[in-house]
This record gives C-alpha cells, structure tokens and sequence, in this order.
C-alpha cells in the first residue's frame, strides 16, 4: 500500500443503509474521474444507516467538487472531513509470511514488539494479525516484507473525531448548515 | 382495501397529477396496462420508446409538469438510457417506470432482464428498485418529489411484474412522510443573505455588469423577477441556448446568446464585462471557450441551486445556493434598500453605449441568394418566425439548424423553445415537439429539423399522426450532417468524410405522406411563402415541409473548439470590422 500523502483526505460519510449505494458512491468516484485511496463501509450506529470512511486523493479533483457532487447522492445524509491530527484512525491487516528456517522466530517476535497476533501457524508460514493506527501498519508491513509476504489484507482505514476535540470537528457540510444539493 | 400493485401504481399516478403517459408495453410491465384502461390518465403508443422519452422532456419542457414514461424490461429500458441521459444534462424534471422481471428472477439472466437500476445511475438523479407492492405508492411520491424540486431531473423506478401482480394495502404517504423517508434530500431554495447585500452593492459598484441568464432561470419560472432586475438596473441580458425566452429578445436590454455560436456582441460583453451576474447558467464549455482565457476582467456572482455547480469551472467572488426567482427577488429588495440609503449606482453609460455600438456593427447576418440560386436555412427561418402565430412553440434538433433557430427565431416568451442542450442529442425534435403540443395544445408548435436527424426518430410522426397531434415539421435539408461538414470544412482542409447524406433518399414528402402527414417539398425561396401557409392552414394532422437548403451554408460567428472567446471567427464580411470589437 502507498504512502498516505498530503493530497489525501479522509471523509466520513453517513449514508442511508439501502441497496445500491455503495454502487452509487464508487459509481460517482468513477464517472467524476475522482480517485479513491481506500474505502471502508459498515453501519453506523443508528439503525437504517452506514457510515462510509473514505480515503480520497484529491490530487487531481477538488475536494469541494468531490464532497459537493458525493453530497448530491440522495441517501447520503452527511459528510464530514476528518482532520488527521484531530481524529482516531484504525485499521485492520492481516498477513501471511513465509518462514522458513528461523524465520519464524523471528517473525513472531515481531509481531509481539508489534503488540500483533498470530492467528495459525503452518509447516513453512504463518498468518498474523495487527490492528492500529495505518502508519504503524505501514512499519510494520514494511518489516514483514523482509521475509517475503504470501498474501496481505488489509482494511483500509476507519476513523471518528477524537472525543475531547469534537467541537473542532470540521463538518464539510451538513444538511442544517448548507442544505442540501438539489 | 385491498388492490394489485398495477393498480396502485396507476392509482398513485393519478394522485401525482399525471394527464398524460408516453410509452409502450411489454411483457413486464404488461400488469401496469391493465388498469390503465380503466383510468383518466392518456397515454400516447410511441413507436420508440426513446420516443416516449423525448416526448416526456418536451412536455416537461413547456408546461414545466413532470414528464411520464412508461415501459417494459430489457430492450425498452435501454432505449429509455438517452432521453434519461438528455433530461439529466438538461435539468427536466421526468418520471420513468420501467418494468423488470420478477423479483425471484432478478439475476438469472432471466429473458428480457437487464440491470435497469445500474445502467441508469448515471443518468438519473435517482433511481430505485420497488422489491414489493407495498411500496409502490412511496416509490411513485419520491420519484416525483425529487425530480421537481431541487435542480430538476429525471428519476426512474424499476418495478419486478409480481410487485405489480401482488396485492396491496393501499396508502397514500404524507408530504412529512415522504420528507422523512429521504433524510439525506433537503435542497437549498432560500439565498445566504449576507451573500444577497454582497451581491447587491457589487452589481451597484459595476461599470460593466451583464446578467448571463442559464436555464435555471426557466426552472426556477423566474422570468418576471429577471425582468424587474435588469430594468431596475438597466443591465444588459445574454441568454443561453437553455434560456432563450427566458428574457424577452425584443427587448431593448436582450442581446441574445452567447457561446461558441453566438453572436459578436454577447460573447464580446462577457469578454469585457467587469461583472458577470449568472443566474442560473453554469459556465458550460461551450459558453466559455477556453477557460482560462474567459472573461478575464470579470467579477462573478453566481446563483445556483445546486451547491455543485459552485466553483465547479470558475470560482464565483459571490456564490448564493439558491432558486433562482427567490434569490432574484431578494437581490431587488437589496439593491431598493440600497438606493434608499444612499447609494447611486455606478456610471454604465459609456457601457452602454459601447455595447450599442458592437450592436450595429456585428448583427447576426447572412448572404441573401440571388434569384435562381439555392435556398438559404436562415431565409426559411425567417419566414417562418414571420408567419408564425403569437406564442408559437419552436422545438429544435441537433446541428446546424439548432443553431440558427436559436439566433434568427424571436423568442419573446418564456417556454417557447425545446431544445437538447447539454447532450445534443440527434433525434431529438420530433418526439420533443409531439409531447410539447400534447403539452399546449392551443400552440402552434414548428419542429425545425435537419435531415440526418429527422431519419434518427422520424417514425414518432406515425405516433403523431394515430393520435391527432398536428405538429408542424420544417426540415432544413442540406443533405449532409452539416454541422461535421461545416468542422470537416473549416479544420480538416475539406476533407469531408462519411458526412454526405442522399439527397435522392429518402423521399422526405413520400415518407410524410406514408406516415398519414401531408408533405411538401420547397426548392426555391418563391416557393417558401406558399409552403407555409399551407402548412399553417393545416390543423388536423401533422405536416412536414422538406426545406432543400444551401449545403455550403455555415454558422457564424463560431469559436473553433478550445479556442478563447476572443478568438471569434466572423462572417467574411464583417472580418475587415474585427477591431470594433474592443
Ligand atoms: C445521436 C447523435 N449522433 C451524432 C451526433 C453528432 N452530430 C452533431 S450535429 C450532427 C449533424 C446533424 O445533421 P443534420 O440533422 O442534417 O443537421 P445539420 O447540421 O445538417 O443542420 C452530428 C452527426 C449527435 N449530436 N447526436
Ligand atoms: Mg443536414
């Protein structure tokens, strides 16, 4: 995965949980020539909505044309852009790592500096687990790749405001201060 | 009470208001056209369905009512994909129903199946899947509420046969009921009123201001406020291709269109205006020209009701999201308040006086044919705006004969002109013209044709002619897709390819006359006069007049693609001029 740049964005979408949307959100990204860096999708806390987490890069479009075009789709209900420094990111990766020979020692110590999980072991690899802030994922996938990763997942980044800054929350637009497009 | 889904979504209709429904049945949607029989609603048999499409925008079009089409699965939908697409760019307000196979079906491939709901995202403003009979009646209200209120559009809904075969309960959804069904849609009518007094002290302070009127004005049926605006400041008006009649164009203030066929002096005041007031106009490419190169001295305010559009091409210094008769209306009250205080409006004089100088010397113009020569398109035109009745419709396809309508027509009312502007869509006249007599059927309405897209949708004249819709037809034929030959012509050295149309075939009176029109053929300008009345004196069928036309003729002025506004291209003859237009 590449670098998280200074052109990415992270953006919080709360959206109505109906069929098609996610179809029309990367529909949109697609037909506006809007790039995605990493998208992430599931429901939100209140039933009948989903919060989408997505990761633009905004190198080419503006981010106003890309949160006011997103903000057309009709089941999307708010927006708001998550300030790095202002807000809790996680992500999920799952690996696994060829470890022949002493490797594998080595590998597990590795994930346990890590604070990570091993989740099976096998004859010449094994599969491990680690959740936390995407930069440290990116560290840590970085080591891994030393011993010769056979496959990776990885999630993609969720992320909400940090709880004691919330009133900093910038709120792109909501449907109380903007209105919403037609 | 227990009803079917067909009746429901028939009943549901009828509660919307629906008089007229364009379309054609299938194997789908066949449920839907059973209670339809029994109803008050008209429905019109197209012979295509992208026939029932473009009828739908062009009733929309003049009575600014939602357009209605219905349809079956598969093969319907899909032609159903351009008239969508049309309504979209063109911001026309359109309700389609389509059928779909039945739910337990959906995703075998089943016969006549296709991803309705995928296909048309793109080119609806919303779309949706009806998965039961209950549903039905909110699926109808929403459809309806979202495509007229808000930037106008076209909405679909996708309804599997055993939605429509199944019983309901039936409900009818409140107003709040519908709101709250969609909480992510609440569009913006009312303008930010700090922007309102920004934009009001601008437009005061300007030396060079000009109202740059889009279609949004049409939608928002804010040509009254347009009005009171522009004389209350004395400032000129340019319409757009989406807004001719939106400010009347013999009104001392009107300059006409602008853009890429527009004429001198409404490309030239953008160019050099201080101060461009667009009303509901979004900087199209085919306005601007070359982007950068565009109205580079000016100040701009926009007004639009969709936030997108904002700084979407250029970055207004006053952006107001917002319907553009409110917005208008509470830019008056704010210049009023402003003179009240005080404040004088900014010296337009020498303004004023400049643009009516470009007015004299770059009118739109043409070479009249000597006797015995060929037709000229602009003369039929004329002719024909000359002897048409007071609030006669005019309905245009795509080509060079679109462009001449919108420069030589007078279109002194609002909703007089159907056109297809942000898709130019080839076909699109006839079927537009019938749903915008079925629309007004007191107007006299002329469809100005050209011959490459009258062979594209011809076959709704049939339509036409079976359920008594007279509408009038003038093809300007030149026997060629002229608008490419004039490109081929200019900037590919005449190398004309696969542009060339027969002039032997088809027989465009024949072909009339098969289709139960009356047609007429017109060869030479003596001819003109005659043709016309006739076809004026003609109301019980539709007539088509086969205008043969100069092939050489082109349209000027014209900004070659990519080029700046600047870059004009006159006439020859008013070249030798060019430097008037500083
Ligand atoms: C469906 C479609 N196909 C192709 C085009 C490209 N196109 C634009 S104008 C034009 C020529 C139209 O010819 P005609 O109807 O004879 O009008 P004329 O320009 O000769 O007045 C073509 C092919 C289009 N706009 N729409
Ligand atoms: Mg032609």
């Amino acid at each position: 995965m590449s670098e998280f740049g200074s052109h990415h964005h992270i953006l919080s979408v709360l959206v109505q949980n109906r069929p098609g949307v996610l179809a029309r959100v990367a529909g949109l990204f697609a037909r506006r020539g809007f790039n995605i860096f990493s998208l992430a999708v599931a429901p939100a806390e209140d039933e009948g909505f989903s919060r989408i987490t997505i990761v633009v890069d905004v190198e080419t479009t503006s981010l106003e044309q890309i949160v006011k075009q997103l903000f057309k789709l009709i089941e999307v209900v708010k927006i708001s852009e998550l300030d790095p420094g202002r807000s809790v990111e996680r992500e999920l990766l799952l690996a696994t790592v060829r470890t022949t020979g002493d490797h594998r020692g080595q590998v597990v110590e590795l994930t346990n500096i890590f604070e990570g999980k091993i989740l099976a072991v096998g004859v010449d690899a094994i599969t491990v687990s680690l959740d936390g802030h995407p930069e440290k994922l990116d560290d840590f996938e970085e080591l891994l790749a030393g011993y010769g990763i056979v496959e990776l997942q990885r999630t993609g980044r969720v992320a909400l405001p940090k709880l004691d800054r919330e009133a900093r929350l910038r709120a792109v637009s909501t449907k109380s201060n903007q209105g919403k497009a037609g | 009470m227990k009803i079917t889904g067909a009746q429901a979504l028939i009943r549901s209709l009828e509660m919307e208001g629906v008089e007229t429904i364009f379309g054609l049945p299938g194997g789908c949607i066949l449920p839907a056209y059973d209670p339809l029989l029994d109803s008050p609603i008209r429905h019109i048999l197209v012979r295509h369905e992208q026939g029932a499409g473009h009828m739908a925008e062009g009733y929309a079009h003049v009575t600014g009512r939602p357009g209605v089409a219905l349809v079956t699965s598969g093969p319907a939908a899909t032609n159903m994909v351009t008239p969508l697409m049309d309504a979209y760019m063109d911001s026309i307000p359109m309700v389609c129903i389509t059928g779909q196979v039945p739910t337990n079906a959906i995703g075998t491939d089943a016969f006549q199946e296709c991803d309705t709901v995928g296909i048309t995202r793109s080119c609806t403003k919303h779309n949706e899947l009806v998965m039961s009979a209950q549903d039905i009646p909110m699926a109808v209200r929403q459809a309806f509420h979202i495509a007229t209120t808000g930037r106008p559009g076209p909405t679909l809904i996708d309804i599997p046969k055993d939605c429509l075969t199944n019983l309901m309960d039936w409900n009818w959804p409140t107003d709040e009921e519908v709101i709250d069904s969609l909480p992510g849609y609440r569009p913006n009518t009312k303008g930010h009123p700090r922007m309102i007094k920004e934009a009001a002290k601008l437009i005061m302070a300007s030396e060079r201001p000009i109202l740059y009127v889009g279609g949004g004005v049409l939608k928002a049926r804010a040509a009254e406020a347009l009005r009171e605006l522009a004389e209350l400041t004395n400032i000129h008006v340019v319409t757009t291709l989406m807004a001719r009649g939106a400010f009347p164009d013999d009104h001392p203030l009107c300059l006409g269109m602008p853009g890429m066929h527009g004429n001198a002096t409404a490309i030239t005041v953008m160019q050099k205006s201080d101060l461009l007031i667009n009303l509901g106009a979004r900087f199209d490419d085919r306005i601007t020209g070359k982007v950068s190169a565009f109205a580079p001295e000016a100040k701009v305010i926009h007004v639009d009701i969709d936030p997108a559009e904002q700084g979407k091409v250029r970055r207004p210094d006053v952006p107001i999201v917002g319907d553009c008769k409110q917005v208008i209306e509470e830019i008056i009250k704010a210049i009023k308040d402003l003179q009240a205080n005080g404040t004088v409006q900014a010296d337009t004089g020498s303004w004023r006086s400049r643009i009516s100088g470009w007015r004299e010397q770059f009118p739109l113009s043409y070479e009249a044919s000597e006797p015995g020569e060929a037709l000229k398109p602009q003369f039929c035109l004329e002719q024909l705006r000359d002897n048409a009745p007071e609030g006669t419709i005019l309905v245009s396809g795509v080509g060079q004969h679109q462009m001449w309508s919108s420069q030589y027509w007078t279109f002194n009312e609002p909703y007089t002109w159907v056109n297809s502007g942000g898709l130019g869509t080839m076909g699109f006249s006839i079927p537009a013209a019938i749903g915008a007599k079925v629309g007004r059927p007191d107007r006299t309405v002329w469809a100005i044709d050209g011959d490459g897209c009258f062979q594209m949708t011809a076959q709704e004249l049939v339509t036409a002619a079976v359920e008594r819709i007279p509408i009038k037809v003038a093809i300007l034929n030149n026997s060629y897709l002229g608008m490419v030959r004039q490109w081929q012509e200019m900037f590919y050295e005449e190398r004309y390819s696969e542009v060339y149309l027969s002039p032997e075939v088809p027989n465009f009176v024949l072909w009339a006359e098969a289709m139960g029109c009356v047609g007429i053929r017109v060869d030479s300008p003596e001819e003109v006069q005659p043709a016309i009345d006739k076809a004026n004196s003609i109301d019980d069928r539709p007539v088509v007049i086969d205008f043969r036309v100069d092939a050489r003729e082109k349209v000027f002025p014209m900004i070659p693609a990519g080029f700046g506004n600047s870059d004009m291209l006159l006439p020859e003859w008013q070249e030798a001029n060019r430097g008037g237009l500083k």
